[in-house]
């Protein structure tokens, strides 16, 4: 009976988690791109400094007509935000906040968590192929050539700081994780991150969405609520990057006095970090102007693929090295 | 040679300290802005001092400014004689033409035109934008009392001229109406004592400086009559 109590509570935590981190991060992103362009951002709604906005954006969606094109593949296009979304709450079950704050320990629970992360990009695919539409279209083989591109150097990065702890369970990485992991693992890390940037299709790797060109790539045709989740499975993906690459090499709940308080103050570091990770997300997409198609293949397979490689190859040195 | 990623960081510095900064977004229904002095809101009117002289309809550029007026037979006091004076019946401004250009405020020799700074009376109809001396009179409270003379700046010769029409006449001056044009005196003969005025007519904040005198162009002389004096110093 507690068993399961236990693992409804923990359900229960990592969908509330699921509900409010993303807001939280669309949120900042609202206000603080709003501040760097010397703007104020949403003020109105809620009253204080509009902190309602994204409510107020949720009902607004659920109000709006659910469209679905004549032409469409009804089926796949009803499904397709649904796949975008679901697979960053499966994800979040596997992350540990603290150790033993985690919805599920896996002891895969890296490859389990980046095959799952594959699954949300299929989302835009089956978006871009069933709108009948040539801009979902377009925005759709856009996605699936930064999804080959970059999946690449997201699974060799994510591989070398396996190879350094020597466990694939994510509790276990960060139990193993040494602060000079920072400097070692530095190279992997920045791939990580900006890999995982582009399959979210972030700015400034936003080219399967770039609305000057393509209205808003494999999301054109969609309104209303699924239009909504697709947004919500974006902020959602940008937490459980910077989730993930906290967990993986910045230490995830390690810093001073983790362990105070039953582990409550491990829980706040990882939670810390990963909001200003997705603050750096939001700060790259206010600095930077969109990338081209061509320069984002040329960074991908001439940047950021060696790169991982070197990082690989440094890592499975040191390794025996030190063992 | 320069640094790889010098651009990508100087972008990302200038995002941030552009976040540190304050945002230049102008709350203005729920902050009103900060008008500067002088500023061009709307034409305002002070009815009892319209003359009905009709110079600001006729100087105006855009003739928006309608008048309609009549005259009215005062009774004659006792021991005097009728006099007749104009009642103004209708002031309108048209604000859809009106180019806010500022002539008929400066052509009113009665001080009974003034700029406010009140700028919201938008309408829905552009026949609504014709306000008459009512609304025009309602303004007259939004319009800010003149802003004090810049401190450096050139005193304003009307102060000079009350408080020299008020001192007394200097020794050794020819008396009244006895003296030449005015241009034949040197323009650098020294004008009359005007540092230690009797009684200053009004309060004034700064001293005018002893010198300034020789350089100006303009040279008062009291027994002149001052065409400003009748305006008084708005």
């Amino acid at each position: 009976m507690t068993e399961v109590l236990e693992a409804g509570l923990r359900i229960v935590l990592v969908l509330g988690a699921f509900l409010v981190l993303p807001l939280l991060v669309g949120q900042t992103e609202h206000k603080a791109m709003a501040h760097m362009q010397s703007r104020l951002g949403p003020m109105y709604a809620g009253g204080f400094h509009g902190w309602a906005q994204l409510v107020a954006d949720g009902v607004k969606f659920a109000q709006k007509e659910d469209v679905v094109p004549a032409a469409a593949d009804r089926t796949v296009f009803k499904l397709a935000p649904a796949v975008a979304l679901i697979p960053y709450l499966v994800v979040l079950v596997a992350i540990p906040v603290a150790p033993g704050w985690v919805g599920h320990d896996l002891d895969a629970g890296l490859f389990f968590v980046l095959a799952v992360m594959g699954v949300g990009v299929l989302g835009s695919l089956m978006a871009g192929w069933a709108s009948a539409n040539k801009f979902s279209l377009l925005g759709g083989l856009r996605t699936a050539a930064q999804l080959l591109a970059y999946e690449l150097p997201f699974l060799l990065a994510a591989a070398s700081v396996a190879m350094a702890a020597g466990t694939l369970s994510l509790p276990g990485i960060v139990a193993e994780w040494e602060p000079w992991w920072l400097l070692w693992q530095l190279p992997g890390a920045v791939v990580f991150f900006v890999a995982g940037l582009a399959e979210l299709q972030r700015p400034p790797f936003d080219m399967p969405v770039a609305d000057s060109e393509i209205i808003f790539g494999a999301y054109t045709e969609y309104t209303g609520l699924r239009f909504a989740l697709f947004l919500l499975a974006e902020y959602a993906g940008i937490v459980v990057l910077s989730a993930l690459t906290v967990v993986l090499f910045l230490g995830g709940w390690r810093g001073p006095f983790d362990d105070a308080l039953w582990g409550a103050v491990g829980v706040v570091w990882t939670l810390v970090k990963t909001m200003v990770l997705a603050f750096v997300v939001i700060w790259l997409r206010v600095a930077y102007p969109r990338m081209r198609e061509d320069q984002l293949q040329r960074l991908a397979w001439q940047g950021l693929v060696p790169v991982a490689l070197a990082q690989l190859a440094l890592t499975g040195v040191v390794a025996v090295v030190v063992s | 040679m320069k640094m790889p990623g010098a651009g990508l960081a100087k972008g990302l510095a200038v995002t941030l300290r552009t976040m540190g900064r304050r945002s230049v977004t102008a709350q203005y229904p729920d902050v009103k802005p900060e008008l500067p002095p002088r500023s061009r809101g709307v034409i305002a009117l002070l009815e009892e001092n319209c003359t009905v002289c009709m110079l600001c309809a006729r100087e105006c550029p855009d003739w928006c400014i309608y008048i309609d007026s009549h005259k009215e037979t005062i009774p004659a006091p006792p021991g005097g004689r009728e006099r007749q004076r104009n009642v103004l019946d209708r002031f309108d401004i048209d604000f859809s033409l009106c180019m806010y250009c500022g002539i008929c405020i400066e052509a009113c020799p009665f001080d009974a035109l003034f700029w406010s700074p009140e700028f919201e009376y938008s309408e829905l109809d552009i026949r609504d934008l014709t306000h008459g001396k009512e609304r025009l009179g309602q303004w007259m409270q939004t319009v800010p009392p003149p802003p004090a003379h810049d401190h450096h700046g050139v005193r304003p010769k009307e102060l000079d001229a009350a408080a020299a029409a008020l001192a007394p006449p200097a020794e050794g001056r020819p008396a009244r109406r006895e003296r030449a044009a005015p241009t034949a005196e040197p323009a650098d003969v020294e004008p009359p004592v005007l540092d230690e005025p009797a009684a200053p007519p009004e309060p004034v904040a700064e001293e005018a400086p002893t010198g300034r005198r020789e350089l100006g162009s303009v040279v008062y002389r009291p027994d002149e009559p001052d065409p400003d004096l009748g305006n008084g110093d708005r």
